[in-house]
């Protein structure tokens, strides 16, 4: 079995005193597609982060590709992302350029194509996402959902060994979300890469992923292939996928006794 | 008092901290400036929306310096019979205090602030983090080219400021109370040295431009990406920059015109 493309040994980090990560480690094999879950502020972005080289971990390493990217200078780790590609929650599209000069964005920093293959190569990503027709558009006149697919043609603009995805599927109608759900999946496959996806829609995940990482607390609670994942019997992942208000992640935040609150006592 | 005391020290720490940090930012925008002259197109579009998007405030600020330079300046000068120096105090005024000051504050105030506010909300939008995921360096890309702008804008601005300012102090010294033309002209000429006045002048508009734009591209950079906080960050920029014109300007005014 070959090296997986991202590891992550032991990975500690934190923000100022707030521990974020707690000792994780995970692996992202070549040409899979991976679901990291977990709740809202459990440190699926932080792990981004730490991938693309965006923080540094408090202790343990965080591998691409063969590379330490903690221990990369700056012209290694500009060298190394221009092999990534990261989609942001909601787009980060450069909103003083249309659609195509966004698409041509990377290539034109990094490439000394010519503009003909430039303006072929930008139409064939956009046409990979549908959005051909919006080449001319501006980003304020697109929905969320085509801004999301405009920023996915920009992500692979580059041919990308990895992609990464923050939240991909986060304020999108059903219809766009079932969209760019395919489109992960079947760019990983068509461009041979390898995908990380941070997300907490389950039951989106559950069909186009490979494998899927927990995090709760700082630590990885669970894993496992989507099977795996619908038929486990973890207190954990079951209020995860059920949806479900209490349980392990309890629906109240931690507070004193409501007796003695309600009856003047401190909260 | 130990709270006073506390706050004074930290308020001095967080100061030289920030003082750090800039100065660290500066060398960074010098590093990184070789695209900005590469790749013209990029400071030439900011050179555009800094400089002649300022032009109408300008122009029109100058014009209304100089009516009022003219009518006030007239009205002590002929005091003493010396009306016909209208032309030399008004060039004097303009040329090595209020063009370089009054155009700066303005540039600030138009230009300074718009600067921050679109670097804040490249921030806030994350746009300097997916430039930066695509290995394009924000400050070579986005910061240097603005700060570039504003270096080369300013002194131009303050240039044009002054002029229309002088033509002003023509329309109200010579068109309207009738001051001697030639006068109003031979005066100012004999009056006004180049080096020692206009240079000087000049000088002033180039440090207040590094000045201006490198507070408003730090305090875009450095926001809190947050609504308040880049609204905080123009209000900064406005402040900061006021200050520092006027604090430099008595620095410089104290080594330049000591008689």
């Amino acid at each position: 079995m070959s090296e997986p493309l991202v590891r992550l040994e032991n990975v500690r980090f934190a923000y100022g005193e707030r521990a974020i990560l707690r000792d994780i480690s995970l692996s992202i094999p070549r040409g899979k597609v991976v679901a990291i879950m977990g709740g809202s502020g459990c440190g699926k972005t932080t792990l981004l982060r730490l991938i693309g080289g965006q923080e540094k971990a408090r202790s343990g390493r965080v591998i691409v590709d063969g590379q330490d990217v903690a221990g990369l200078g700056r012209d290694a780790l500009y060298a190394l992302r221009r092999r990534m590609g990261m989609l942001f929650q909601f787009g980060a599209l450069f909103t003083d350029m249309s659609v195509f000069d966004n698409v041509a964005f990377p290539l034109r920093e990094h490439t000394e194509l010519s503009p003909e293959l430039i303006n072929d190569l930008v139409l064939m990503k956009l046409h990979a996402v549908g959005l051909r027709g919006a080449a001319r558009l501006m980003p304020a006149e697109l929905s969320g959902g085509m801004a999301r697919r405009v920023a996915l043609a920009r992500t692979i603009a580059l041919d990308p060994m990895l992609l990464m995805y923050d939240e991909p599927f986060t304020g999108l109608d059903p219809i766009s979300l079932g969209v760019i759900g395919q489109l992960i999946r079947r760019l990983n496959d068509a461009l041979g890469a390898s995908s990380v996806i941070v997300t907490h829609d389950i039951q989106e995940s559950l069909q186009i992923v490979d494998y899927i990482y927990f995090i709760s607390e700082g630590r990885v609670v669970a894993e496992g292939t989507p099977d795996d994942i619908r038929n486990t019997s973890d207190p954990f992942v079951h209020q995860f996928v059920h949806a479900e208000a209490d349980g392990p992640v309890p629906f109240q935040y931690p507070a004193g006794d409501y007796a003695t609150a309600l009856t003047g006592g401190a909260a | 008092m130990g709270g006073v005391l506390r706050k004074l020290g930290s308020l001095a720490i967080n100061g030289v901290w920030r003082l750090g940090f800039i100065t660290r930012f500066f060398w960074m925008i010098l590093l990184y400036s070789g695209q900005s002259f590469t790749r013209l197109h990029l400071t030439l579009r900011e050179l555009y929306f800094s400089g002649v998007m300022s032009l109408l405030i300008i122009l029109v600020s100058g014009l209304f310096v100089g009516l009022v330079l003219g009518l006030q300046g007239y009205e002590t000068l002929q005091r003493y019979g010396a009306s016909e120096s209208l032309g030399t105090l008004v060039a004097l005024s303009l040329v090595r205090e209020l063009g370089p000051v009054v155009a700066g504050l303005l540039f600030a105030s138009r230009a300074g602030s718009a600067v921050t506010a679109e670097i804040g909300l490249m921030k806030v939008t994350e746009q300097l983090k997916a430039m930066d995921m695509m290995a394009v360096s924000p400050i070579a890309r986005v910061v240097a080219p603005r700060f570039w702008g504003g270096v080369i804008s300013m002194p131009l601005l303050a240039a044009l400021f002054s002029a229309m300012g002088v033509f002003g102090g023509w329309l109200i010294g010579v068109v309207a109370i009738g001051v001697d033309d030639g006068a109003f002209w031979a005066q100012m000429q004999a009056a006004v040295d180049f080096r020692y006045d206009v240079l000087n002048g000049v000088i002033k508009s180039c440090v207040f431009g590094v000045a201006v734009a490198l507070i408003a591209v730090f305090e875009g950079y450095d926001c809190v990406p947050t609504a308040e906080g880049v609204s905080r960050a123009i209000t900064r920029t406005v402040v900061s920059s006021a200050l520092a014109i006027l604090a430099l300007d008595f620095v410089m005014t104290s080594f330049m015109f000591r008689g």
